[in-house]
């Protein structure tokens, strides 16, 4: 499906030409970003959600369980490649696992046995794969009806996860298309709940829910433990102030200040100056330097983002922290 | 996802004793207890707000430490605002929060929730409770929960649900806020969300 791959890039190409300026620096496409978003919203508003939800109110809680896990099961087979891909191959061995218990004693994937039998489900896909070898995210990206995503997930999905729907090989074509109808509507009926809180909490829904996604993915990418790293900080255009608040925004939320530093400071908790507990538990730096490091408490602290970080980000994990741990973050 | 979310404040209802608790065993603690509570409340279940508000109220909220989520959520602006500023931006977030998340408690469904070991030493004041909520047909959502020490026991200041930071995912919204109209208008766009909500759903959480 190559011609799908140059079709996307060559979109996205274009879009780049009409970026906006100023904003986010993941979302240099937001101009583009919010009209689709709205028209997904609208989409949804018409059709996918009403239908969603009759399709909730209608089907017992049971069944809708049965077929959630039937197309869990179906996807099982493909997580499994890249957990092994990605170098997990225990992972991958327990998703292979999965799918052949729930697709036997599970009645076609109906019932999810293998979980209670301690096969944890997983979620991986091509996108995640690629993060986890280096690749960074690129601009995000709202999909037409599928949602958001970025330069790296969209790609992903179109030229390569594509391949490991088993869906796609359904020869009957009507039937496939009823398959993927009833998958849509079951993944949107298991989400109205998520998707009325979001709604609800945002001040800015657009905004929530890409951040919200782009969180999700960074989480994803490193199976729920990802590194306290800042993320590149790539426009410069506006200045210190603006990239440091780009760069305070994407960073890890949960401050793990140990207690060399002493007293939480409140007003720096937020520049996430802590080092990861996993860093602060090397001691690799003398208390000293780091507290001149840190100024004095109650003054602001700037993180210090060294030259070669763009590339520092792209290094596989283990060099990456290895470097944190030894010099560059304060 | 949505059960998810209702756990996080679940987790934080209790009585004052588990102050003395370490942070996990608080959480443990706490969450036992308002999942039973839920269990046996069929009006909670259906979705009646009021006893819902009431029970975060009582349970919840004593465990959550509001100025420093919002300090959090507003990030290098906030040393900028006054403390008048600081205080409203306070009231408003934790009002939103609050609502939000306590809409969430009626979803929870018999979701198993699993802790993690600690991975803290004893005389940590700033750690990380790290929880699973088990689904069927779904991988576990991981509901983490950053807590500190402070004098009036452990509070959490930020809470995490599958990698994203409830608090946090304000972050680019608010800095875009404050850049465009300055504190004031961060603090006016919350207050009409606020207002928005209620005349929504009817019911004021306090």
């Amino acid at each position: 499906m190559l011609w799908r791959f140059l079709g996307l890039l060559l979109l996205l190409t274009a879009l780049g030409g009409c970026a906006t300026t100023g904003g986010n620096p993941h979302d240099p496409l937001e101009g583009y970003n919010r009209a689709m978003f709205g028209f997904n919203e609208g989409v949804d508003n018409a059709i996918v959600k009403p239908v969603a939800s009759g399709y909730k109110t209608v089907m017992p809680e049971f069944a809708r369980t049965g077929v959630t896990n039937f197309f869990s099961n179906l996807r099982d087979p493909w997580i499994g490649v890249n957990n092994i891909l990605q170098g997990k191959v225990g992972a991958g061995a327990s998703d292979f696992g999965r799918f052949a218990m729930n697709t036997t004693v599970g009645i076609l994937g109906l019932f999810d046995v293998a979980s209670n039998a301690g096969l944890e489900k997983h979620n991986e896909d091509f996108g995640q794969t690629l993060g986890r070898w280096g690749v960074g995210s690129g601009a995000y990206v709202m999909l037409p009806i599928l949602g958001p995503s970025t330069v790296r997930d969209g790609v992903s999905l179109f030229a390569v996860d594509w391949h490991g729907d088993p869906l796609w090989y359904v020869g009957n074509i009507p039937a496939r298309n009823e398959l993927m109808g009833v998958r849509l509507v079951d993944n949107r009926a298991n989400l109205l709940d998520a998707g009325r809180l979001a709604e609800e909490a945002a001040l800015d829904h657009y905004a929530y829910v890409r951040d919200a996604y782009l969180q999700r993915r960074r989480s994803l990418i490193y199976d729920g433990d990802p590194p306290p790293e800042p993320e590149p900080a790539k426009t410069s255009e506006s200045g210190d102030g603006k990239d440091a608040a780009a760069r305070a925004g994407t960073e890890l939320p949960p401050a793990q200040i140990t207690t060399q530093w002493g007293e939480r400071v409140i007003t720096a908790a937020d520049e996430e100056l802590t080092p990861a507990k996993e860093f602060s538990e090397a001691k690799a730096q003398p208390v000293a330097a780091r507290q001149e490091a840190a100024g004095a408490p109650g003054s602001i602290y700037e993180p210090r983002i060294p030259y070669n970080n763009d590339a520092l980000l792209v290094a596989p994990g283990e060099a990456r922290i290895g470097f944190a741990q030894t010099s560059v973050r304060p | 996802m949505k059960v998810v979310i209702a756990l996080c404040f679940s987790v934080f209802a209790s009585a004052v004793s588990a102050q003395d608790l370490a942070p996990d065993a608080q959480v443990k603690k706490i969450t036992d207890e308002v999942i039973g509570v839920i269990k046996q409340d069929k009006d909670i279940q259906g979705g009646n707000q009021k006893k819902i508000n009431d029970l975060v109220d009582a349970k919840v909220l004593p465990y959550f430490n509001f100025s420093h989520m919002t300090a959090l959520a507003v990030g290098r602006n906030w040393p900028k605002a006054s403390a008048e500023q600081q205080k409203m931006l306070t009231s408003e977030f934790r009002t939103l929060l609050v609502r939000t998340y306590s809409s969430a408690l009626s979803t929870y469904k018999n979701q198993v929730i699993e802790f993690k070991p600690l991975r803290a030493a004893a005389a940590d004041t700033d750690v990380t409770v790290r929880t699973q909520v088990k689904q069927p047909g779904a991988e576990p959502i991981s509901i983490d929960y950053s807590m500190e020490k402070i004098p009036s026991g452990w509070k959490v200041y930020d809470v995490a649900v599958g990698g994203v930071s409830l608090v946090t995912n304000y972050r680019e919204t608010f800095n875009a806020e404050i850049r465009d109209g300055g504190v004031d208008s961060l603090i006016k766009s919350l207050a009409s969300k606020n207002r928005s909500l209620e005349t929504q759903t009817g019911s004021k959480p306090k």
